[in-house]
């Protein structure tokens, strides 16, 4: 059997080598489960496999492709976020209080990817329901940086970052509502797309913040990523919010220089706060923009230091509501002893939840509460407003904007666990354009003195997709990253 | 005025937010999170220094409007789907410990 | 001291759709539990709400039914409420910008015209169901997401009668805009009560409690009744009203306290933000308001001023809507409204009653009752031999004509036939005869009641009458 380097194997690569027939899907699949138990006792970046489901999906697209057919994804496995519901498959989010759950659908996105071909290899670990940057508040396992053990993966999508970053998935999807995605990605030295709100159906996916959740793909390239968003794109009947507009051919993007584009730096963004090495990474990589053709000018974002109390205010709201439906009666885990349903209630969310779902539980319940609305969540929502306004006044003068992904690169395991302020302040980059609601991407631009990665955010206005992503691949080609 | 204001509004009961929100929190739980939770109210405070009165707030990401749908039927789950995830059930139905109303 | 009492009504109609309000599970009444669920409407994780078009049009429908203004601009919010039968624990639907806004319904009580103003009318999804066992509760999602009108009036009501007529032409109304079956029994049309009394005079009002689980127009009146002289009870032994939920019981026709606003519910309100707002076009309301019927009470007045009918025949006929529609059709082919009006209702709507019938069953077409009274009118067929006629088309259906000719029951109006008949009737009842020339009238019956058993029924019994007369004279 042939031996895959997950390090550094693509989506591209690998689809060549099984349209030339150099490999097949099963080789692969079997390479990486076996990769996967070399390597994933260290990590915890899966919280479980489906080989056997997998390598029949293998087969079948081994099959078809010796049929003569071929398909977007036909043979690649995906490693998929534990917050996906898969058809048969658990979804965890992380929790307890999803124990014993077997999904009775896919999830569009999932759906979508099935039908192209790709194969479902696991699932990755997760902050408990997406909220946090660390994956420390997973309740299964602590799922540790492929770069130094001792450090986070970041997060919520931390399993995904993992698995990529460290060389047992060949890309996976994640899901970002401020930062879930980018975040993970920059500390595990991956690429990671949060498309425009509305790009990708939610349909399947268990909401966090409903308006600020998007699923994204997480690689090793970034034509790996305009490959899988491809997949994933485009308007679905079951999602009110995913919107109908075309999916352009994104990897035709993908021109490797920036002739004639304009780069914004926000004023706002390289301030104090911001690591030494993290900020001379990305001025370099800036350069290296102004070096491929692009023309960079300062822009402003005026509202971006109230991003992460406004964040904080409609992402708790929203899941104060979103997961009151997490209650043992129609699925999931119950706690015994309950002498009436409230009392189930009440004691089933106590044994389900971990600390950092139940603070935002309590902070979204309090923000929505009488006497708090329209100090809190009203006025939330109206500064939304206004930074959905900042963005739009900085795209008029510019194609993409250039930012740090994260303050600093990873920090160690335990380091910020009972400080969530702190932890809620490393979203400042990220969430703002949850907010916002445009997309952005991030790419790796170099490493540390002492050897973690540093990301780069893209941003690009609402379906600028393409243009982030010429951005990030001809920055990635230029071959200042590793 | 505004300091008194903001005192008032980082003013959150622990215990009585999480009896809305139907989660039991324990003793433990109510010392623990208390300061972490009033630390991060104060910080959201901060939203109160904009003058928001002319600015309409945004609820949906995405400006859409009337996405609705056709009136008609589609098979959903059967039964025995539906009770195959269900902690407890009877005969097709979902079991609760009784409801006094 | 005298008391008046405050009553508003909040009334839930299920509307008449195929599909549920945010996804395709079948609406059907009666099926067994659970098996008209998806992961929508059971509250999966990841599942998401998409908003049926048809809910949206027959909530405008029956808000311009009832006079209400419908802002261009409406949305759905999410209101927290815990309980087993709610399967988000959030129920969707409408906080400030309901789908329509005003509006009224005009009632008659003892003679007297009252408009009860409505605040709103907004658009819910229903909960599920809970049954209750030993030690242990069952709930059906079944219903859970079935969509639900809710219709607030302003609290503009006073008394129980008052209650009662508002809920009835409510019902008729929306069964005209024919957006609800606002059957009772199924659960389709359901109300809760707000009732406080204060003194005479008072221009406040006093502490509120609302009263729900009345399954009947009848037990609202009752409840309400009851519930006023409740709480009239209370306060002049001195007590304090508390506002509360008290629940009717129809068995013991009381209410009972079910719980105090001291657990209010925070309902924590705040935009739906998986379902897009409604907004609506000027010319979309107007295309809608263009198909709405008539309503029941312009119907009655039309009724009475077009076709001459009686007031009390109008009030009979337009109840229903397709009883009026059926009615004027008949009498615009008839050309004789009278005749229509009459055999609807002493003959159609007494067998539909008797053989427990909908009108929607009946096999009478408009056009052959018409028929019927065209023949009747020609002479060609006497009332006795109509009925019968009659009676064989409610049964089975089917053409007049081809049912006489079955029958044979063509009338004879000619005079030479029946002067026969009337000869033999003399003949054989000389008694008779001479009663009659002494000016019996009885006897003059009982000629007539003889020459038509000797013609089989056939006879015409005017033309029976003018022979008798002419030979005997």
């Amino acid at each position: 059997m042939m031996s895959c380097d997950f390090n550094s194997l693509t989506i591209h690569d690998l689809l060549e080598q099984l349209r030339s027939g150099e490999t097949s899907s099963v080789e692969v699949v079997q390479g990486l489960i076996e990769a996967i138990g070399a390597r994933d006792d260290d990590l915890k970046a899966y919280v479980s496999l489906d080989a056997e489901g997998a390598l029949a999906q293998a087969q079948e697209a081994d099959r078809k492709r010796a049929a003569g057919e071929d398909g977007l994804l036909l043979g690649v496995p995906i490693a998929i976020k534990d917050v996906l519901n898969v058809s048969g498959q658990p979804c965890t989010c992380g929790s307890q209080i999803l124990q014993g759950y077997v999904a009775p659908y896919d999830a569009t996105a999932i759906a979508k990817l099935r039908k192209a071909g790709a194969v479902f290899v696991g699932r990755t670990n997760m902050d408990e329901f997406a909220m946090g940057g660390t994956t420390e508040n997973s309740s299964i396992q602590v799922t540790r940086n492929p770069h130094d053990l001792d450090y986070v993966p970041g997060g919520s999508s931390g399993g995904s970052a993992a698995a990529v970053g460290g060389g047992i998935a060949v890309a996976a999807l994640g899901t970002d509502t401020g930062g879930s995605i980018r975040q993970p990605a920059a500390f595990c030295g991956c690429v990671g797309l949060k498309p425009t709100y509305g790009r990708i159906s939610r349909y399947g996916l268990t909401a966090f913040a409903s308006s600020l959740d998007q699923i994204g793909p997480m690689t090793h390239s970034v034509r790996d990523a305009a490959i899988l968003l491809e997949a994933m794109a485009g308007v679905d009947p079951m999602d009110s919010s995913s919107v109908d507009q075309p999916v352009p051919d994104y990897t035709a993007a993908l021109t490797g220089d920036l002739t004639g584009m304009t780069l914004g730096l926000p004023k706002e963004y390289f301030v104090e706060g911001v690591d030494a090495e993290v900020a001379a990474s990305v001025r370099a990589a800036v350069e290296r923009c102004r070096d491929l053709g692009a023309e960079i000018l300062e822009v402003s974002l005026p509202h971006t230091e109230y991003a992460i109390a406004t964040y904080y205010v409609i992402a708790t709201a929203e899941a104060s509501a979103n997961l009151a439906r997490f209650d043992g009666v129609r699925y999931g885990r119950r706690a015994e002893a309950g002498t009436d349903p409230i009392d189930m209630y009440g004691r089933t969310r106590a044994q389900g939840f971990g600390p950092e779902v139940k603070r935002r539980i309590i902070l979204g319940t309090y923000v929505l509460s009488s006497g708090y609305h329209d100090a809190y969540y009203l006025t939330g929502q109206k500064v939304r407003t206004l930074i959905r306004r900042d963005f739009e006044q900085a795209f008029a003068r510019c194609d993409a904007i250039l930012t740090p992904v994260t303050p600093t690169a990873a920090y160690k395991i335990g380091e910020k666990v009972d400080d969530p302020l702190q932890m809620y302040l490393g979203d400042i980059f990220t969430a703002t354009v949850n907010l916002a609601g445009n997309c952005a991407v991030a790419v790796p631009c170099g490493k540390t003195a002492t050897g973690l990665p540093i990301g780069l955010q893209v941003i690009g206005p609402d379906f600028g997709e393409a243009q982030v992503l010429r951005v990030a691949h001809a920055y990635e080609q230029s071959g200042a990253t590793s | 005025m505004v300091d008194e204001e903001k005192k008032g509004l980082a003013g959150i009961d622990t215990a009585y937010v999480a009896h809305l929100a139907r989660m039991h929190v324990s003793d433990e739980e109510i010392a623990r999170f208390q300061p972490q939770l009033e630390q991060v109210v104060a910080y959201v405070a901060k939203l109160q220094e904009l003058d928001v009165s002319d600015i309409e707030p945004t609820s949906h990401a995405q400006p859409l409007t009337n996405v609705l749908r056709e009136d008609g039927v589609r098979e959903g789950l059967t039964n025995a789907q539906a009770m195959a995830n269900a902690p407890a059930s009877v005969e097709g139905q979902f079991i609760v410990p009784k409801i006094v109303e | 001291m005298s008391w008046v009492a405050t009553i508003g009504l909040e009334t839930h109609v299920q509307l008449h759709t195929e599909s549920k309000m945010f996804c395709a599970c079948c609406t059907g009444f009666g099926a067994a539990p659970n098996t008209h669920v998806c992961p929508v409407c059971l509250g999966y994780p990841g599942a998401m709400p998409v908003m049926n078009g048809k809910a949206i049009e027959l909530t405008v429908r029956s808000g311009l039914m009832l006079s209400c203004e419908i802002p261009l601009y409406s949305k759905f919010d999410r209101k927290s409420y815990f309980y087993p039968d709610m399967p988000k624990n959030y129920q969707i639907s409408q906080y400030d910008m309901p789908l329509c806004q005003g509006g009224g319904v005009d009632i008659t009580v003892d003679g007297q015209h009252r408009r009860i103003e409505l605040t709103r009318i907004h658009l819910e999804e229903d909960v599920g169901k809970s049954m209750h066992f030993k030690s242990s509760s069952g709930v059906d999602f079944n219903r859970a997401g079935v969509p639900l009108m809710e219709i607030v009036s302003e609290p503009d009501l006073h008394t129980p009668e008052e209650a009662m007529a508002y809920l009835a032409a409510l019902k008729q109304i929306l069964l005209y805009a024919e957006v609800s079956d606002c059957n009772l029994e199924e659960g389709n049309m359901r109300c809760d009560v707000n009732i406080s009394i204060a003194p005479a005079g008072s221009d406040t009002l006093g502490t509120k409690a609302e009263i729900k689980n009345m399954n009947t127009f009848r037990g609202v009146q009752n409840a309400v009744r009851y519930e006023i002289a409740r709480q009239i009870d209370v306060l002049e032994s001195g007590g304090r009203i508390v506002q509360e939920t008290r629940r009717w019981d129809p068995d013991t026709e009381m209410t009972s306290s079910m719980r105090t606003k001291e657990d209010a519910h925070d309902y924590r309100y705040f935009p739906e933000p998986d379902l897009m707002p409604v907004v609506l076009a000027e010319a979309q309301i107007e295309a809608w308001r263009a198909t709405l019927p008539e309503p029941p009470a312009a119907r009655r007045e039309r009724l009475v001023s077009e076709y001459g009918i009686p007031e009390y025949d109008a009030g009979v006929l337009a109840a229903d809507k397709r009883v009026g529609d059926f009615f004027e059709e008949a009498a615009r082919a008839s050309g004789n409204a009278k005749a229509a009006s009459n055999w609807i209702m002493t003959e159609m709507l007494r067998l539909l009653g008797e053989q427990e019938m909908d009108i929607a069953d009946v096999r009478v077409a408009p056009a052959a009752l018409a028929e019927l009274i065209g023949l009747v009118d020609g002479g060609a067929l006497n009332s006795n031999s109509a009925k019968e006629v009659f009676a064989e088309l409610f049964a089975e259906g089917g053409d007049p004509k081809a049912i006489v000719a079955a029958k044979g029951l063509t009338q004879v109006s000619d005079s030479g036939a029946i002067e026969g008949f009337v000869q033999q009737a003399i003949e054989e009842n000389p008694q008779s005869v001479e009663d009659f020339r002494n000016g019996k009238t009885k006897a003059a019956k009982f000629l007539v009641g003889q020459v038509m058993r000797l013609s089989k029924g056939k006879a015409n019994p005017k033309m029976v009458g003018e022979i008798i007369a002419r030979l005997l004279s």
